[in-house]
């Protein structure tokens, strides 16, 4: 049996001269929380819609849970998705929607009350769809995407309307299914929260796969950065000239200076910028986040 | 396809569609039957297109199922406007792509709402028979009318034909309905065309041009209930019928079954 729960080769998607996504190659192995980022119209739901049968590819092809996407019906009934937000029957009750769904996919409507309870609706369940919250919507949601208990959950933005905790809940949520052995495929803007949980990530821009493989692998590749606050923002301008004429590169971002370098060269930082007059308040060397590697990689594929 | 039927099915048996449409049919079925018992003794008008007809007529075997099939335009255009809003719903809610994650077989998905549909056209349908059979009998008396032939054999072989008649007509109209859901993805839409050019359009058709009913999908689909008439048969309007909704089906089977769904 493959070792891999999605596998995409050259998967391309045009919409008259528009590729919304673009010779696309990635892996996704089994048994693993998986993030799948990328900005907006990247091409991650065209990605996902393929993945499901829901449209079809202009080129390339693609397996899920060994099978080709040419025939979703193989793996579907192993596969739990929720794309681009829930979609219910507004007069239906929540339960009602999901038991319309158990129905149609042949499976017990034993499991609608145990995972309304397992998302937290459960004293909601009867009420009509149209009254929940959209935080209520997006457990409902991820409910239905568990109906056939899958070996594969495919989901798309699934934090999206969540409170903290509720975030909280989804996160642990996807750390127990990984646990018991079942991929998550989980796409989302929430890029601290993905560091978190995601062993493996696929990035996407402009349709284009700019990075797939390992989240440790990512961070641990990209050049540490030195942040520096000085006592007055004014100087902040100065302390990038110094940076860089000593061969950094450097950026302001939110009334601090992000420098590429080595935490061994914070002390140098220090003196050189002593001399020029300039206190730093503060001078932290840190490893970037996700998200700031995501800003690099995706403005550095623009540039 | 059995699953999707049942999945539907539970679609339709909720109460604000299931009982909303009920209850009016039933309140047309009183309606109309009323007006056609009350007025019997005021020599006015008392059926459709202004006519008139009497007591004496009423009192055969035929009475039993007149005010029947008089709603029967009723309960097709209702047809017609479920079986639409039914389909094209899944588009603007974007429900679809939840159904076709659970049942990948995209044309499974479409019998089984059909078979589900028309299910719930064979309930409408009998349930308007009860309701203005009930209140014929009620009135009967008001009127004047004798209902001893009504349930004679000839009475109730008609009621029979009347409703395999009617049901036939009413899926068929429904058949429009969904055809129109499938293709403009809109209930809205694909209502306001269905209702327009059932009730409007071909009506000013023919009206304009006497023989063209022959050939008019909605005029076929509904002289099928009638059971035909002296100017258009019952067999020639069933073929009509199975030509228009056939080629009908098979186009929209086929955007259904290639279409992307990206919304």
């Amino acid at each position: 049996m493959s070792q891999l729960a999605i596998s995409v080769s050259h998967l391309t998607k045009k919409y008259g001269d528009r590729k919304a996504l673009s010779n696309a190659n990635f892996e996704v192995p089994l048994g693993t929380v998986c993030g799948f980022v990328g900005p907006n119209g990247s091409g991650k739901t065209t990605t996902i819609r393929m993945l499901l049968g829901l449209i079809s590819p202009t080129d390339g092809t693609g397996t899920v849970l060994g099978e080709s996407i040419a025939h979703p019906e193989k793996y579907l009934p192993r596969v739990g998705a929720m794309i681009e937000g829930p979609a219910f029957y507004p007069a239906l009750s929540g339960a009602e929607n999901l038991r319309v769904l158990a129905s149609l996919g042949g499976i017990s409507q034993d499991r609608v009350e145990p995972l309304l309870e397992r998302v937290g609706l459960a004293d909601r369940g009867g009420s009509k769809y149209k009254t929940y919250s959209l935080g209520m919507k997006q457990r409902l949601g991820i409910a239905a995407a568990l109906l056939p208990n899958p070996e594969l959950l495919i989901l798309d933005e699934p934090t999206n309307g969540l409170d903290p905790s509720g975030i909280h809940e989804v996160r642990e949520l996807m750390r127990d299914l990984a646990s018991q052995g079942t991929t998550v495929f989980v796409s989302s803007h929430l890029l601290g929260e993905l560091e978190m949980i995601a062993e493996y990530l696929v990035m996407l821009r402009e349709g284009e796969v700019i990075y797939t493989g390992t989240t440790a692998h990512l961070l641990v590749s990209q050049q540490p950065l030195l942040v520096v606050k000085p006592e007055f923002e004014v100087d902040l301008a100065r302390v990038i000239s110094i940076a860089e004429s000593q061969g950094h590169k450097s950026r302001i971002l939110d009334g601090e200076a992000h420098i590429t370098s080595d935490a061994d060269w914070a002390a140098q930082l220090n003196r050189l910028a002593f001399e020029a007059g300039i206190t730093l308040a503060s001078l932290t060397p840190v490893r970037p986040s996700l998200e700031e590697t995501f800003f690099t990689l995706t403005e550095k594929a623009g540039e | 396809m059995l699953r999707s039927f049942f999945a539907e099915s539970r679609k339709l048996r909720r109460p604000t569609l299931a009982l909303s449409t009920l209850l009016t049919v039933a309140a047309f079925s009183i309606l109309f039957t009323s007006i056609v018992y009350l007025r019997l003794k005021s020599g006015e008008p008392n059926t459709k297109m202004g006519e008139r007809i009497s007591s004496v007529a009423l009192s055969q075997y035929i009475g039993l199922v007149y005010s029947f099939k008089l709603v029967s335009f009723f309960i097709e255009i209702t047809a017609l406007c479920i079986f639409a809003s039914q389909t094209a719903q899944e588009y603007t809610f974007g429900t679809l792509r939840n159904l076709l994650v659970r049942q990948p077989a995209r044309i499974k998905i479409l019998a089984g709402k059909f078979l589900a549909m028309s299910l719930f056209a064979a309930i409408m349908v009998a349930f308007t028979a009860v309701v203005t059979i009930a209140t014929s009998y009620a009135l009967a008396g008001k009127g004047g009318v004798k209902t001893s032939e009504w349930t004679s054999s000839a009475g109730l072989h008609l009621l029979a034909q009347s409703y395999g008649n009617i049901l036939l007509s009413t899926i068929g109209l429904g058949t429009i309905g969904m055809i129109l859901g499938l293709l403009f993805r809109s209930p809205i839409t694909a209502i306001s065309i269905g209702v327009l050019w059932s009730l409007i359009l071909e009506n000013i058709l023919v009206a304009a041009i006497n023989s063209s009913a022959k050939w008019l999908p909605a005029q076929n689909i509904g002289n099928i209930g009638e059971g035909g008439t002296p100017s258009l048969s019952y067999s020639h309007s069933l073929l009509i019928s199975l030509l228009y909704l056939g080629v009908g089906l098979a186009i929209v089977g086929w955007l259904f079954q290639r279409r992307d769904v990206a919304n």
